[in-house]
């Protein structure tokens, strides 16, 4: 397998807030323009907004993996204030204040199914099996926008090879933890709750696909998946399953969340594809999150030299 | 209430209030507070003020006959144009925010996509009513004719509120709400036409020559 190596990167070289901040200002002031121009109000001196305090634990000794991407990281506050969480709001503003007080411990997660370890491992002894990794991932909603976020993680392989898959095990399912008493979207029936979330065990085996507990050096924030959660960076976001309370080894393909809500719209695949639009909206292009033009959408999300393989001979417009 | 000289004040105020939206957007530009996507934010923004102008501008005449209120409709004009008004702005955030001004794109997007193709007939239809809103417009097409072309309002309203439902991805609580507040507009009119026509069958009035020339009462 080819493994594009990207430059070794320090947080020294991360881009400075400053930056950020001049990037914002910019997509401001060119909004502002824009509604300004349109209703004839005159264009004010624009002022920078201050980054929110960061009150979560670092957590140390991060690898760097080559596997990272070098481009510009989606400012924090971003990632932690535009989030679809439908466990808690359909709205993705809404998730960063329903999830406050959101408890992620104590957290076990069930792992079952065609597995010759069926056991229930306590969260902070899953976090422990492997050290910790910083990867800078790009994140494509299917909704048409995207992000560059750097998780903490690391390879899921890891855990499944602890699981020991039996033969028969074909398909990993995830199950997001349902609890409506903290989760206000769980009270209304939007999806059928609890989320679940599947990949075949090649995907879930991959490299690339890591379980998650960490962003920007720290812990995870729980509109974003705490405790503990998937991220397969060449899938649609809806993919990467958040707070995993259950993975489970099964022989049958699972039935996904979405794609159980509209299978027409929603496919099991579900890989990040210019060519493939979803039925009401193009693919081909999405919105970087503080870009002001949109950018080329990228086939597996730019992930292609990684994953292609996956699918060798695979009609990606029938397994959509 | 009696308006009188007032009616300038209360066309001023209504005018003012009409501008709010796009106030609160401009100002939480200038403030960063538009969020991680401004340009999905403004675009939602005047779609949905585009959608309460439109159904407000429907409520004015049932409102009038229920109350009794008749100077509510000296103010149905400024609604109806802060309408289109609106709908130029998500329409202008769609072609340059969005698409960049790439015409193929845009183009192929009002084939493909049904609900740009229900959101552009819309927009599309409240044009003639803007250029014909003007006194000047309503002598010169004559009372009748103006009222029937106006009625293109309702076909606006309902690409409308369609190009809305088929937008959302699941939650399709608020779309909802507008569909059920535009049937029950439509419901109404629906309603009164039946009165009317039964108290007064076209056969039995004079020169009576089909629907067409029936009082313009239930089409406003």
């Amino acid at each position: 397998m080819l493994i594009k190596k990207a430059d070794e990167m320090k947080y020294s070289e991360v881009t400075p807030k400053k930056w950020y901040m001049n990037r914002r200002t910019f997509i401001a002031a060119a909004s502002a323009a824009g509604v300004a121009a349109l209703g004839g109000s005159s264009l004010r001196q624009l002022f920078s907004p201050a980054q929110k305090a960061q009150a979560a634990a670092k957590i140390d000794n991060l690898k760097k993996s080559p596997f990272s991407t070098t481009e510009k990281e989606t400012p924090y506050k971003d990632i932690t204030n535009y989030n679809n969480y439908y466990e808690f709001s359909t709205d993705k503003y809404e998730p960063a204040g329903l999830a406050k007080d959101f408890k992620t411990r104590p957290w076990t997660v069930s792992l079952e199914g065609d597995v010759k370890k069926k056991q229930t491992l306590d969260v902070d002894s899953i976090i422990k099996l492997a050290p910790p990794e910083e990867r800078i991932y790009r994140h494509r909603c299917v909704e048409g926008w995207s992000m560059v976020i750097p998780w903490v993680g690391f390879p899921l392989s890891v855990l499944l090879n602890k699981m020991e898959p039996t033969s028969k095990a074909k398909f990993v399912e995830f199950t997001t933890v349902s609890d409506p008493k903290q989760m206000p979207g769980q009270r209304s029936d939007v999806l059928d709750w609890p989320y679940v979330e599947g990949l075949r065990l090649d995907e879930a085996m991959h490299p690339l696909t890591i379980l998650a507990f960490g962003l920007y050096g720290e812990e995870l924030p729980n509109q974003d998946g705490a405790p503990l959660r998937i991220v397969v960076p060449w899938k649609y976001g809806f993919k990467s399953a958040k707070a995993i309370v259950k993975i489970r080894l099964v022989e049958q393909q699972p039935i996904n969340t979405w794609n159980k809500a509209a299978p027409n719209e929603y496919g099991f695949y579900s890989n990040v594809n210019p060519e493939v639009d979803h039925p009401r909206w193009s693919q081909a292009t999405e919105r970087r999150i503080g870009e002001f033009r949109k950018r080329p959408t990228l086939k597996f999300n730019g992930y292609g030299d990684q994953v292609a393989t996956l699918y060798s001979g695979m009609d990606l417009r029938k397994n959509f | 209430m009696t308006p009188g000289k007032n009616l300038r004040w209360l066309k001023l105020t209504v005018f003012l209030a009409c501008l709010m939206p796009l106030g609160r957007l401009a100002w939480k530009a200038f403030h960063d507070a538009l969020g991680a996507n401004p340009i999905q934010v403004i675009t939602f923004s005047t779609g949905t003020w585009t959608l309460v102008f439109l159904l407000t501008t429907l409520s004015i005449t049932p409102l009038r006959r229920l109350t009794g209120q008749l100077w509510l409709i000296q103010l149905r004009r400024m609604v109806g144009l802060f309408a289109f008004f609106y709908a130029c702005l998500h329409f202008t955030t769609y072609v340059w925010l969005d698409k960049f001004f790439d015409v193929h794109e845009m183009l192929k997007d009002v084939a493909k996509r049904p609900f740009i193709t229900a959101g552009f007939t819309a927009f599309v239809l409240l044009i003639p009513l803007a250029i014909t809103s003007t006194r000047g417009m309503i002598v010169r097409l004559g009372g009748k004719t103006w009222q029937r072309l106006h009625r293109l309002i309702y076909v606006s309203a309902l690409a409308g509120v369609v190009h809305y439902i088929w937008l959302v991805k699941k939650d399709e609580r608020v779309p909802t709400m507008f569909a059920t507040v535009l049937s029950a507009l439509l419901l109404y009119r629906i309603l009164s036409w039946m009165v009317q026509r039964a108290q007064n069958p076209p056969s039995k009035r004079p020169h009576a020559r089909g629907w067409r020339q029936e009082p313009g009462a239930v089409s406003d």
